[in-house]
């Protein structure tokens, strides 16, 4: 059992080591569809949403798989689960609306091997979250994800409009804006112990 | 970053060198970012992580070749993902039993092979539609491809973040660490002046060529 107040656990996952810019987790589609904010913040809502439905289904596969003595089924276990979640994520934004879905894209089946999706699963497994803690903790996740997502998309909108010689153009340019951001997120260290 | 993503078609002979070189999976396709950019902060680290996504890539490869004309197209990505999972849990195992430290400090990345984006590329774009021989070449070639683009951000990092190289010393005493390479900023601005290198050459070498061009 992890002590830790859900309050913390909230601020660490969302700033202090944000999955994106501290753990580099998810970092495809941070490059991939950051282009423009207004899909960025619904990628962002996507994949909180899918991180807070596969964390409380990891929770309950991971007490079923101590209970058979199996811990090395976990991994496949986790990813078939993540696997169905996009798939019906997918389906109801299919269906709620076509014009994110275009939007979306190739990115929207890829949320499966989004590692920050599975690194939820797998970081509260390992720090042995209470069930509590562990949505606190998806939900921290997913926000700081979100968080990195829009900020980096507004850069880049910003980004369109300067003046660059063309090696520089593309993943490079993008890159070094992503490290700035890192920069700046490395003040919240410190923020919690 | 497109430099060699439109040759499909390549020739038989070029299944490995392509995956090495011209379609390098960090630097050309700039696939797999997560564990190039997390666990590079030394040499060791990035060889450990190289060699086994290197080796998951090999198997599954083989694997998925094997069992391509078996699997129906609605699950093929199911079935490739679990074929993957079950690679990375023997890998995880693995390295668990061979260095105790290495383990704990690459930590839940080996698990995150599974979700590394070049496996299951290879998979879906290569493996599920060639022969067994040519996945191999294939799987080999990427996956050394992939160690290289690991290494190559591995010691810059170490060296000029810690000032060692595969835990030896360079510099001496006086050396004073650029930390910043090794946290995590570091990663990616170790990325960005790669590509850009890459770039530069890449720019360079088609001057070069539209010079010979008009020249004849």
């Amino acid at each position: 059992m992890n002590d830790a107040s859900l309050w913390s656990i909230f601020i660490n996952a969302c700033l202090v080591n944000n999955f994106v810019l501290a753990y580099f987790l998810g970092i495809c589609p941070f490059l991939g569809v950051s282009n423009k904010r207004d899909t960025s913040l619904r990628m962002g809502a996507a994949v909180t949403f899918v991180m807070l439905v596969s964390s409380m289904a990891a929770y309950g596969i991971h007490l079923l798989l101590l209970w058979v003595d199996a811990p090395y089924l976990e991994l496949i276990s986790f990813i078939a689960v993540i696997a169905s979640t996009v798939q019906l994520v997918e389906m109801f934004i299919k269906k709620m609306s076509p014009a994110l879905f275009k939007a979306l894209g190739i990115f929207l089946p890829l949320i499966t091997t989004n590692c920050a999706i599975l690194a939820v699963a797998l970081f509260q497994t390992n720090r042995s979250y209470s069930f509590l803690q562990s949505i606190v903790f998806a939900l921290g996740a997913g926000v700081g994800f979100t968080l990195a997502l829009v900020l980096m998309a507004g850069l880049r909108e910003k980004l369109e409009l300067a003046n660059l010689p063309g090696i520089v153009k593309g993943t490079a340019i993008t890159l070094t804006l992503a490290g700035l951001l890192s920069v700046c997120f490395m003040g919240f260290a410190g923020l919690f112990n | 970053m497109a430099v060699g993503l439109e040759q499909e078609a390549i020739e038989d002979t070029n299944d490995f060198l392509d995956g090495v070189l011209k379609r390098n999976p960090v630097f050309v396709q700039v696939l797999g970012m997560c564990p190039v950019l997390a666990v590079t902060n030394t040499g060791i680290n990035a060889l450990a992580m190289g060699l086994a996504t290197a080796f998951v890539l090999l198997m599954s490869n083989i694997v998925v070749s094997l069992i391509r004309k078996i699997v129906p197209a609605q699950v093929r990505i199911v079935t490739f993902i679990l074929v993957i999972a079950t690679f990375v849990t023997i890998v995880d195992y693995l390295i668990q039993a061979i260095s105790l430290d290495l383990h704990r400090a690459l930590g839940a990345f080996i698990s995150l092979i599974v979700v590394n984006c070049l496996i299951l590329g290879r998979a879906e774009s290569f493996a599920s539609k060639h022969g067994v021989v040519r996945s191999i070449k294939d799987g080999l070639g990427m996956g050394i491809g992939f160690l290289i683009g690991l290494l190559c951000l591995g010691m810059v990092r170490e060296v000029t973040g810690n000032g060692t190289l595969f835990g030896v010393n360079l510099f001496g005493e006086s050396f004073q660490p650029w930390t910043v390479m090794m946290l995590p900023p570091g990663g990616f601005f170790t990325l960005a002046a790669w590509l850009l290198f890459f770039n530069w050459i890449s720019k360079r070498r088609a001057d070069k060529a539209l010079q010979q061009e008009v020249a004849k």
